[in-house]
Formats: C-alpha cells, sequence, structure tokens
C-alpha cells in the first residue's frame, strides 16, 4: 500500500509561542492508504503539529507538501479546500440538528438560492453509505450516542472527498464495541486511499489501527517507526525518553493489607440515588486503596459523586471515622475530610483563567473562607513546593491554567487535594487523557499517598490500572454492585468476567 | 496602577483634549467657598454615582451575572429617603435625613438579596431575575412617592451631594471611599479570587467547595447598596425625588462602563480599575456633549459614534486590520471589519445621567 510518494509532507516546522518553542525542526510524512499515529506525551507537540498541518497556527519554518507542491495555509478553511479534513477529540456539531444537516452545513446543496432538501437529504445518504453507517439522515443528531455522533463527524470530514483525514484522539470517549465501529470505518477510508492521521493515547488502539507511526518527544521529533518493527516497550520509551523505572516501581505490590481491625475512615451504608446507582455498601480503611470497576454508566461515577455530596443521595448513611455525617454538598463532604477529584478534568476541575497558584489553593482558600485569605507567602510557598513535588511544567505558579497540558492541569488539580490533607482521596478517573509520563507518576502518587495512610477511592476505565493499584476492587455493573474481590482475588481475569457477566458465571 | 495603563485611557484622553480645543480654560480648577471648582471637578462630582453604580455591576458581571435593576433601586433610594423626610414631624432635621438614609440603604440590602435569591438560590437566569426589579422596583417608587415628585429642604441630607471636605466634594470622596474599599477588601481577602473562580467556572468552584451561592448573593447585595449610594447622591443634588426620572437607563451606562473598562461580560476576570475609567469616560462623553454644544437632537447620536469608535478600536481583527495596513504591501487583504464585541451594547443609553446635572 505505501511505497509512492508521500501524499503530505512536512519537514523541518518549527512553530513558537512567544518564547516557548512547541516544535523544532518536526518531520511528518503521510502516504496515501495508511493509518499514521502520532504518538507522543502532552505536551510532546501532537496538537501544535496538527494545527500547523491544517493551518490553524502558522508554521515559523518548515515546509509543507501536498502531492509535492508547496503550500501555505491561512486557515482550516484553506487545508480542507486542499483536502485535509479534521476531525477533534470534543464532537464539534450541532446536536439539535438533523444527521443531513450536520453532515452538510455550510455546504448545503442549492437550487434558486435555496437549499435543495431533496438533494441534501440523497447526498447524506450516500455519504452514510459510504461508510456504511445505518443512520436515518432526518434523525435529530441528540437521538444518537456519542460514539454515532463522532461517526457522523466523520462522515463530515470525508464529504468533501478528503485526501488526508486528522483523527484527534476520536476513540477517548468510546467503549470497545463502539472503537471497532470507528476502526471499520476508518479502515474502510483507509482502503479507499485516504491517508489518516491518527492519534491516541490507547497504545493497543494505536498497534491495531495504523501502519505506520511517528513519536514527538518536547517538540522535537524522535523517529518515524513501522508499527510491525516497534515493540511496546520500545515505543513507550521512545515517548517517555527515560527508563522505565516509573512504570515499574509501580509493579510493586500493593500497600501492606489494611488491618480488618482498624476503624474506617468511610463506611458508606446503602449509599444511593434512584436513577443513578443502587444502594450499596463500601468501607475504606486507613492506606487502603479501594477500586470501583465497571463500564461507563455502570454507576461507578455516579456513587463518587453521592460519596462527595456532588450530587445528593436520597438513602442511606456516610460515616467518616465512625462518626455519621449528613453530606449534602460538596462543602460537608470537604468538613469532613473527603477530597474528589471530577473525570471530567475541564467541566469540573479546571479554573482556566486563574493562575495555577490559585488553583492549587483553590479547595484550601475556599475551605477557609474569603475572609482569611491564605497569605501571599504561604501561597507561593505552596505553589512551588506542589508544583516540584508533581513536577508540573512549566514551572510557573503564575502561568494560567487553561495554557497547560490535560496531563498537567490533572496535577494542579491533585495538588488542589493534597494540600487539603484530606482523610479520603476520590479519585475519578485521574489519568484519563493524559501521557504515558503523568498518567505513570500519578499512579505513583496514588501508591504513595496510601503509603501515608490516606483512604482512596479509585476510578479509571482501565481496568489494568485499577488492578494494579487497587488494595480491593468493587465491581459495578448496571447501576449495581455485583462483587467486591480482595487481595488475591483482585486479577484482571476475574473483573473482567465479572464485568462481563455480573458474577453468574464467574466466582 | 499599572493595571490602570493597560486599560484603554485614549478615549478619556482624547475627550479631555477635544474639550480644551473647543474651551481652552478647561482644565481651570479654582477654589470657592471652600470648594473646588471647575469642569474636572464637575466630571468627577458628576460622574461619582455612575462610577459607584458601575462598581457594583463589575462584581456582579464577574460571577457571570448582569444587574439590570440598580436604576430602579436607585430611584427607590431617593424615593424612600425624601418621602421619610418630608413626613417626618421635622423635616429639616439630621435626625429625620439620617433615618431615611438609613432606611434607603436597608431597603437596597433587600432588594439586593431578593435578586440574589431569585439568581443563587433558584437558578433564574440573572438578566429575567433582574429584570423583574427594574420593571417593579420603578413603580413600587412611584408608589412611595404617590406618584408625586417629593422636595425636600433639609441641608443635611442635601450635604451629600453639595458639601465638601478639605475643598473636596463629597461625592468624590464617597466614591473614591468604595472604590478604594472594594480594591482592599477584594485583594487582601480571597473574595476577588473566589469571585473570579466562581465567574470562570460555577461547577468546578462548586466541587473545590467554594461557597458560590453566597458569593452570588453578596455581589447583588452590594450592587444594589452601591446603586442606593449612587440614588442617594443623584436625589441630594436637586433635593427630590422623581422617581419617574431618577437614574433612568443608569444600568445601561453602568454596564457599557465595565464593558469599556475591558471586563467580559462572559464572566471572570474583572477590573476595578477599569470601571473607573470606563465610567469617567462615559461621564466626560455627557459633558462634552454640552461642552461642545451639540445640538440636544444629535447628541445621542454623538454618543453612540464615540462607543462605536471606542469598541473598534479595541476589536482584536480591526487591531491586526490597522497593524497590517502600516506594513508594506502585505499578502491579502484580510476579509473586512468584524463584528465589534461588546456590539449589543452599543445601542445605549439614552439621557444624561439622571438629574445630576
Amino acid at each position: 500500500m505505501a511505497g509512492s510518494r508521500p501524499l503530505v509532507e512536512m519537514t523541518g516546522i518549527s512553530v513558537a509561542f512567544g518564547p516557548v518553542q512547541a516544535l523544532e525542526g518536526v518531520d511528518l510524512r503521510l502516504y496515501p492508504g495508511e493509518v499514521h499515529a502520532l504518538m507522543g506525551e502532552n505536551g510532546a507537540g501532537k496538537s501544535t503539529l496538527i494545527k500547523a498541518l491544517t493551518g490553524v497556527h502558522p508554521v515559523d519554518a518548515g515546509q509543507i507538501t501536498v502531492q509535492g507542491e508547496p503550500v501555505a495555509f491561512s486557515g482550516p478553511a484553506a487545508a480542507q479546500a486542499a483536502g485535509i479534513s479534521t476531525v477533534y477529540q470534543e464532537v464539534n456539531l450541532c446536536p439539535n440538528l438533523s444527521v443531513a444537516e450536520n453532515l452538510l452545513l455550510g455546504r448545503e446543496p442549492r437550487r434558486a438560492g435555496r437549499i435543495d432538501w431533496r438533494g441534501a437529504r440523497r447526498r447524506a445518504t450516500e455519504v452514510l453509505g459510504r461508510l456504511h453507517l445505518d443512520l436515518d439522515p432526518s434523525s435529530p443528531l441528540d437521538a444518537h450516542p456519542i460514539a454515532q455522533q463522532q461517526l457522523v463527524a466523520i462522515a463530515r470530514a470525508v464529504e468533501v472527498d478528503s485526501r488526508v483525514l486528522v483523527l484527534d484522539e476520536p476513540t477517548s470517549s468510546l467503549d470497545a464495541s463502539e472503537v471497532e465501529e470507528l476502526f471499520r470505518v476508518v479502515r474502510g477510508l483507509r482502503d479507499d486511499g485516504v491517508a489518516i492521521l491518527f492519534v491516541s493515547h490507547f497504545i493497543e488502539q494505536v498497534y491495531e489501527i495504523s501502519d505506520r507511526m511517528t513519536v514527538l518527544r518536547n517538540g522535537s521529533r524522535v523517529g518515524e517507526y513501522r508499527t510491525a518493527e516497534i515493540s511496546r516497550v520500545q515505543l513507550v520509551s521512545a515517548m517517555v525518553g527515560r527508563e522505565l523505572e516509573v512504570l515499574e516501581r509501580l509493579d510493586r505490590a500493593p500497600a501492606a493489607p489494611a488491618d480488618e481491625t482498624e476503624s474506617p475512615v468511610l463506611r458508606a451504608v446503602g449509599i444511593g440515588r434512584k436513577g443513578a446507582v443502587e444502594p450499596v455498601d463500601l468501607v475504606v480503611r486507613p492506606g487502603e486503596v479501594v477500586g470501583l470497576a465497571g463500564l461507563l454508566g455502570s454507576g461507578r461515577t455516579e456513587l463518587a459523586r453521592l460519596l462527595f455530596g456532588a450530587d445528593r443521595a436520597d438513602h442511606g448513611e456516610i460515616a467518616v471515622d465512625g462518626r455519621v455525617v449528613r453530606i449534602r454538598n460538596p462543602r460537608t463532604a470537604i468538613d469532613a475530610g473527603i477530597a474528589f477529584s471530577s473525570e471530567d478534568r475541564k467541566a469540573g476541575g479546571v479554573v482556566g483563567d486563574l493562575t495555577v497558584r490559585d488553583n492549587i489553593v483553590l479547595a484550601m482558600q475556599a475551605s477557609r473562607g474569603w475572609m482569611r485569605r491564605i497569605p501571599g507567602r504561604k501561597q507561593d510557598e505552596l505553589a512551588r513546593r506542589w508544583i516540584e513535588l508533581l513536577d508540573i511544567r512549566p514551572a510557573d505558579p503564575d502561568a494560567l491554567l487553561r495554557n497547560l497540558s490535560g496531563g498537567n492541569q490533572q496535577k494542579v488539580l491533585l495538588a488542589r487535594w493534597l494540600i487539603t490533607q484530606p482523610r479520603l482521596l476520590i479519585l475519578d478517573e485521574p489519568t484519563r487523557g493524559i501521557d504515558v509520563g503523568a498518567k505513570a507518576q500519578i499512579q505513583a502518587l496514588v501508591a504513595e499517598q496510601a503509603g501515608q495512610g490516606t483512604a482512596v477511592v479509585f476510578i479509571s476505565a482501565e481496568l489494568d490500572e485499577v488492578v494494579r493499584l487497587s488494595d480491593r476492587v468493587l465491581v459495578l455493573r448496571d447501576r449495581k454492585p455485583v462483587a467486591e474481590l480482595a487481595g488475591e482475588d483482585v486479577d484482571m481475569d476475574r473483573v473482567m468476567g465479572l464485568i462481563a457477566t455480573g458474577g453468574e458465571a464467574g466466582a | 496602577m499599572r493595571e490602570l495603563l493597560r486599560k484603554p485611557i485614549w478615549p478619556l484622553a482624547a475627550l479631555l483634549l477635544l474639550n480644551l480645543a473647543v474651551t481652552p480654560s478647561f482644565f481651570a480648577v479654582h477654589v470657592q467657598d471652600g470648594r473646588l471648582y471647575g469642569s474636572l471637578v464637575d466630571i468627577l462630582h458628576n460622574g461619582a454615582p455612575l462610577a459607584i453604580t458601575a462598581l457594583g455591576m463589575t462584581l456582579v458581571i464577574a460571577t457571570r451575572g448582569i444587574d439590570l435593576s440598580v436604576g430602579a433601586v436607585v430611584s427607590i433610594a431617593g424615593a424612600v429617603t425624601c418621602t421619610w423626610i418630608a413626613s417626618s414631624p421635622d423635616p429639616a432635621s439630621p435626625g429625620a435625613a439620617i433615618a431615611g438614609i438609613g432606611l434607603a440603604l436597608g431597603l437596597a440590602v433587600a432588594l439586593g438579596a431578593w435578586n440574589g435569591f431569585l439568581v443563587a438560590r433558584l437558578g433564574i437566569q440573572p438578566i429575567i431575575a433582574t429584570l423583574v426589579l427594574m420593571t417593579a422596583g420603578r413603580g413600587l417608587a412611584q408608589l412611595i412617592t404617590d406618584g408625586q415628585i417629593v422636595t425636600v429642604n433639609n441641608a443635611t441630607y442635601s450635604g451629600i451631594s453639595g458639601s465638601a471636605l478639605l475643598t473636596v466634594p463629597v461625592t468624590v470622596l464617597v466614591a473614591a471611599a468604595v472604590y478604594a474599599l472594594v480594591a482592599l477588601v477584594t485583594r487582601r481577602t480571597a473574595l476577588g479570587t473566589l469571585v473570579e473562580a466562581v465567574g470562570i467556572n460555577p461547577e468546578a468552584s462548586r466541587l473545590a467547595g467554594v461557597r458560590s451561592r453566597t458569593i452570588v448573593w453578596t455581589v447583588y447585595v452590594f450592587a444594589a447598596l452601591c446603586a442606593a449610594v449612587a440614588g442617594l447622591m443623584i436625589s441630594a443634588n436637586v433635593h427630590a425625588a422623581d422617581a419617574n426620572n431618577a437614574g433612568l437607563w443608569l444600568e445601561l451606562d453602568a454596564i457599557l462602563a465595565v464593558v469599556i473598562g475591558g471586563t467580559s461580560l462572559a464572566g471572570g476576570r474583572y477590573s476595578i480599575a477599569g470601571t473607573l475609567l470606563g465610567a469617567l469616560t462615559i461621564q466626560t462623553l455627557t459633558t462634552t456633549i454640552y461642552s461642545v454644544g451639540i445640538p440636544p437632537e444629535v447628541s445621542l447620536v454623538f454618543k453612540a459614534v464615540v462607543v462605536i469608535l471606542v469598541f473598534l478600536a479595541q476589536a482584536p481583527k480591526v487591531r491586526a486590520l490597522l497593524a497590517r495596513g502600516r506594513r508594506p504591501a502585505g499578502p491579502q487583504p484580510p476579509p473586512p471589519a468584524a463584528p465589534v464585541p461588546g456590539g449589543p451594547v452599543t445601542d445605549v443609553p439614552v439621557e444624561k445621567t439622571g438629574s445630576s446635572r
């Protein structure tokens, strides 16, 4: 399939944002009929490279050629006109419009100055048919699950006969079967000769779908590899550029098994909420990591939110350190010593227009009340210490949080809670959408916190992570707890079996 | 101070220079009967109610809100105080004035709490929630004054607007004190940061344990209190309460002042210094209309043109256009001028600020 000339060739691309060199002399070649994975940690320059390719950012140096012709895109529209389409992580469509309208928005077929709706529906059916998508073009977009919407976004991108399709983290909110569906579409396009640039944090998916990959690190290209010729360990070390000690350190045995007689930090009895999760009992002891395992929508996030008071439980009782507390809202939970990092970093955590320092001290300041401001010097000291401790980059307390990469934002949010020295730390997907290096650091941090006696509730869509970190695992399925595993019983196969069958065939 | 320099100070400077060109003695200031007089002093004195109202509005806007009811609160404050004084046994006594003022401020707190209740507790959109009081408030003021213009003759009350301390008009001193107080409180406590946090990301703030509701409630009460102080100044200035016209459209001028000062209507980061600059710019504009002798029938158009120019000059796209125009032969001319940010507010204010002249 390859062997031909590259369809797109980027050579010596450099982009700087003020004093920050985001890309330096990066090369990228995309071949027709190939899926090319772009790999790298957060902050490695993947997004910048994509934006340089699609004309969002102008390049400071270097050349882009499409089919041998040098091009300079003035913006995404120009890139699209040259056949380069992009589908971003968040679905950028209009949920209230129909599938057909979304597919053709801004380029509807016209007749006599009016939109030719019949023609539009015909065209939509044609495009959907090309991708073998069985969707009613006249149904509203939000009638379909997010995965289907993602496919509509792809259909929209290829509607204009794109020769290059850029997929930025297309799978981050999809479950396994949805990913399969997406890959089927991607393979179809590849076989039609489209050059596909695929960005993902899921290493297994990259190995499944890609033919070739380019690895970036700190704004430079590490190398270009054929997927079949590079092992996972080689890939990860190329991405993180250091030996994998951090990752290995985590494979050590989990913290000492909790003393059964020790009084639990958290004892939740029959805690639940109608329509969210059925009554659950949960006990977490000091120094213990309890994982919540289950698919998206299994009730894992819902349970975490009830424990923190982000949503109010309509029955059940929660005791912290043996004292019954009424958790009515996040404040009462915080006062009881509970901390919660939301799965939705952007909506539920990041205060983007405030500085890293302000974000780090936010929870502590909130619990002191506005009258008792944390003195400036103390704020600086806290910010500096935690920036160093968690290796937050850039190491600038005055940087606005929105300018940091996802992994670094997550670290700031963790710092926000850790400085309040919580008794119970609830982490919902703390490693989602962040790079391998930051992920390992955060996992190490969780283990370390538990080592210091903090009780931890840990949620992740990545089962191996849950299994590796947790002393006990509560498995949820269809908004119900199905089993609790402890000690030796915590292993991947068993947890997966429980998630799949609910325990009828398992254990 | 450094913050002030980054704000658009040129519209104010340009207006002042225009005045200087037309009236060479425009900058002259002299002392008479122990009080400063001069056009610049007038701008500060007449602009004080707007500046104070806009300050309250700034904090409301920072929390993603807006308060349309401040004009109505201005009118209520005057109505309550004047009616109280007029109906007291001794309408000239300082006691009557002080009690009336206290009553007005207390009522303002209650009205602000009502707005805060609708917004923070019931979750009604601020523009709708405060529209209730904007409409009902003026009616309430007319009920209080029985539809009449209530005039009072009370030296203590007129002193709010007419007297001076160390030659500086009391209105200017009060405005300066309120600004200094707010700057101090927002900087020395965490209130400023928490207000911004709530405005930038309400859900994240709630999950971090910020008492968003209390903060939102507080800013609406503060905005109403500011409006009441402005209302007392306006009413004391004319020794009367005019329920119909006092503070009419003041809310729009206040919003405009906040926006000119660089605070985004989307909430979040705000600038107190910017708001002060914005309020002074608007008041100078109003003064200019009279001093330059612009005919009353085109004065609103003149005002609108100036406001549009200010926003155009601040629009990033227009700036880019101007910057490009200066460079020799750029590649392709960019698309024609963009819509003006803050556009909706340009079809502005109608009326000189109340009866403050």
